[in-house]
């Protein structure tokens, strides 16, 4: 262990191959968004060339589909998907959040029964933890799963489920001891999506489009063997998730990289038409991009090295979701008139799909936990502020 | 691909973070500042002692043979204490530039300064010929200097034209100094060398100096996070406030994310260095690193000094506070060897000229 900032010779045919594969596969016109029908298929179908191609989980073991890559070389694949402008990941909370998590808590069957179908497209995931009372405080969340023999019978309303008006499958978070409060006594258990008694009703977001979903509960049987972990375990469960989510896997560096790239070319273009400060927030939003990416690539090395992510996720999730944020603000400074029109305008020419960023930058600081909630964390458990509200 | 320091690295920098906590107190500042304690109580004894003055000399001069990577942790912990002694002039510029003079063949008392700059028996500082003002005069023998950027000199402390002035950082008074009339090059003939020798010792001032407001910062948030847990108001800790936590979680988010980019600027310098000799152009990519690690720890280090001055209220304003130190170094870092405007500026030139490619496979130079 020592530092050494350049890629070895493994690291190199990896990206090379990447490259190769990539440049045959990736669709040349971008696909319709995956919170439409059509959009939705087309991603899944998507997933399941990558699976194909070996490439739709690159950290997993082999035996459920993956390559059984490590972390460093997680990022350079990364690198290349978004170098290549591939689509994204309709599947990203059933692999980034899910995936890892049955990894770590599930049962050697459980592995075997999701896994290789997630790797595979072949069952999409959403998550379902946030309900209407329950959203920074997720500890007040109501909807029961109460034992009754080898079933569960699961009763409420979950909300805000990212892509659950398509998916097949949820994972969530469940008051299985309907007498507990708080954080005791919740369970991690995953539902079919057609189960009898559920109802998804979708929500459309800022874009138009239903890009996350009511779903309500109405008496709904599902196995014990579907409880992921013990019972009175969730909470613990979860917030191990949490961390996939804020912290590493979700959002690769690579995204942000891509889009800050995009955003030099912009400002090139329109140069002479740019007040000088914005040169300044553009190399500034360059160099953000990249200090996101070696922060991601220190701390890759450090979780190979055998460390775990812990409270410090939370700055990683401030951090990327102000960076997005930033990226699109500028990008929209610098369209002009034109930062006023949507991808399918007549003249939207370069300014397409900034304005559809940006409305989907403004999630960020909310998603994954709030950021005046990270603040709170890093505040109270990196710095040791005293807890509590005040 | 590899983005963790050695246990060695990381111990080292640890014991000079437990020697320094000893021996560079904010009590010994105050002292320092206030002239009741002259000549640092025997501390760069203490630091030659452990062989820190010679941390990048070369060993067959008696050196440690460390390089850019294994000595930012070092310069980081100068920062935590705001270590009055021109450690990181002398140790991360001074002797590596004499190092690659001796190297050059250079004679003209170079090896014999390199010996005793690298046991610590001689302090010498670098007065970059483009820079205005330096610190640590006071306790440096000797300075490298330069009329223009073509020509390097070592010069005895009392042949220079020194004018001392009044200056924000109480404990590193700044000086402007004027070469004697007439000095020869140690490079005669060899501008392009002495050109190639002044980039790098600016490139090592710089992501030294981002290695110390690094340390700074964490010093302040940590005087800070201590402060707002004691005082009182309202009937609890101040710190029981969310604008206060959300206050020094932003500094903290800032800091954190320099890091990185510091410690990867240390260590891209470091190998760009080793593949070129002086004269060799430094990649843009390099250069650009270190800009922004100047860059992102003294906007870390700037946010860290206001916030903790504000989580104070008035004692935050006042000379009682030893806090004054730790911030007053971080905007004397800043403001010298290319400031945010300088170096921002430069760096757009790299971005917007094509020195640099971006992407998202484009983060190190591959
Ligand atoms: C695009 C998108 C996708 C999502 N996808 C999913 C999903 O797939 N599955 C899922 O379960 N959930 C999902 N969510 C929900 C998300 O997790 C919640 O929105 C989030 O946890 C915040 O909860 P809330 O919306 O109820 O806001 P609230 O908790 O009501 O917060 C409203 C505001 O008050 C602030 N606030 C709340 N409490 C405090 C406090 N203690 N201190 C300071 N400020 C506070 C918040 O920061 C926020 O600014 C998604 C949200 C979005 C926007």
């Amino acid at each position: 262990m020592a530092i050494a900032l350049h890629y070895t010779q493994a690291e190199r045919a990896l990206r090379a191959e990447a490259r190769a594969w990539l440049a045959a596969h990736v669709p040349a016109v971008p696909l319709p968004s995956f919170d439409t029908r059509a959009g939705f298929d087309a991603h899944r179908a998507w997933e399941r060339e990558l699976h194909a191609g070996g490439w739709s989980m690159v950290t997993w073991p082999r035996e459920y589909g993956g390559r059984g890559l490590n972390l460093v070389e997680w990022l350079v694949f990364e690198e290349e998907y978004h170098r290549a402008d591939a689509p994204g990941r309709v599947n990203q909370n059933g692999l980034f959040l899910f995936g890892p998590t049955l990894m770590e808590y599930g049962t050697p069957g459980q592995k075997a029964r999701f896994l290789p179908r997630l790797a595979a497209g072949d069952d999409i995931w959403a998550q379902a933890w946030s309900e209407p009372q329950a959203g920074s405080d997720l500890a007040a969340l109501r909807t029961t799963a109460i034992q009754d023999g080898d079933e569960y019978v699961i009763s409420g309303h979950k909300i805000w489920s990212s892509r659950a008006v398509y998916a097949d499958w949820c994972f969530g978070l469940f008051r299985t001891d309907p007498a507990s409060e708080r954080h005791r006594g919740l369970s991690y258990i995953v539902v079919p999506l057609s189960a009898p008694g559920v109802r998804v009703r979708p929500i459309a977001q800022l874009d138009g489009e239903p890009g996350f979903a009511e779903i309500f509960f109405d008496e709904v049987h599902v196995p014990v063997a579907n409880r992921i972990g013990a019972e009175g375990q969730g909470w613990e469960i979860a917030m191990a998730t949490a961390g996939f989510e804020r912290g590493l896997m979700l959002r690769s560096p690579a995204r942000f990289q891509r889009t800050a790239a995009r955003l030099v070319e912009l400002y090139r273009r329109h140069a002479a038409d740019c007040d000088p400060a914005l040169a300044s927030t553009v190399a500034q939003c360059w160099m953000d991009a990249d200090a996101y990416a070696l922060s991601t690539y220190m701390t890759a090395a450090r979780l190979i090295a055998g460390g775990r992510i812990g409270v410090e996720a939370s700055l990683n999730k401030v951090f990327w979701s102000e960076l997005d944020l930033a990226m699109h603000r500028a990008a929209q400074s610098i369209l002009g008139a034109r930062a006023a029109l949507m991808r399918e305008a007549p003249d939207a020419a370069d300014a397409g799909g900034w304005v559809e960023g940006f409305l989907f930058s403004l999630a960020g600081p909310i998603y994954a936990g709030a950021n005046e909630i990270q603040r709170n964390i890093i505040a109270e458990r990196l710095l040791g502020l005293p807890r509590g509200p005040a | 691909m590899d983005f963790t320091f050695t246990e060695e690295q990381t111990m080292s920098a640890q014991a000079l973070g437990e020697l320094l906590g000893d021996v560079c107190t904010g009590a010994d500042l105050r002292a320092l500042a206030d002239g009741t304690l002259a000549g640092g109580a025997g501390r760069w004894q203490r630091l030659a002692a452990i062989g820190l003055p010679g941390a990048l000399g070369p060993e067959s001069a008696g050196g440690m043979g460390l390089t850019e990577a294994d000595f930012v942790l070092l310069a980081e912990e100068t920062g935590r204490a705001a270590l009055p002694e021109p450690l990181v002039a002398h140790a991360g510029v001074a002797v590596p530039m004499l190092a690659e003079l001796a190297a050059a063949g250079v004679s003209g008392g170079v090896p014999e300064a390199l010996e005793r700059a690298v046991s610590g028996a001689a302090c010498v500082v670098v007065a970059h010929p483009l820079e205005d003002y330096i610190a640590g005069v006071d306790t440096a023998e000797l300075a490298l200097a330069g009329a223009g950027v073509g020509q390097v000199a070592l010069c005895r402390r009392d042949e220079l034209r020194l004018l001392p002035q009044a200056s924000l950082d109480p404990l590193q008074p700044l000086v402007r100094i004027t070469l004697p009339a007439g000095r020869e090059s140690l490079l005669p003939g060899a501008p392009q060398v002495a050109e190639g020798l002044w980039r790098r010792a600016r490139m090592r001032t710089m992501v030294f100096a981002a290695a110390q407001m690094l340390g700074l910062a964490a010093r302040m948030v940590g005087i800070a996070v201590s402060y707002a847990g004691e005082r009182r108001q309202f009937g609890r800790p101040i710190g029981a406030n969310q604008a206060i936590k959300h206050h020094l979680a932003t500094v903290q988010v800032k800091l954190e994310f320099a890091r990185p980019v510091v410690y990867a600027a240390a260590a891209m310098l470091a190998d760009a260095f080793q593949a070129g000799g002086p004269a060799a152009a430094l990649p843009p990519l390099v250069e650009a690193r270190v800009l922004q690690a100047k860059l992102a720890a003294a906007d870390a280090a700037d946010l860290a000094a206001r916030t903790a001055i504000q989580v104070h209220g008035a004692i935050g304003y006042s000379w009682e506070l030893d806090l004054q130190f730790y911030a007053k170094r971080a905007w004397a870092l800043a403001a010298l060897n290319g400031n945010r405007n300088q170096m921002q500026r430069r760096i757009q030139e790299l971005l917007f000229g094509g020195g640099i490619e971006t992407g998202p496979d484009r983060l190190f130079t591959n």
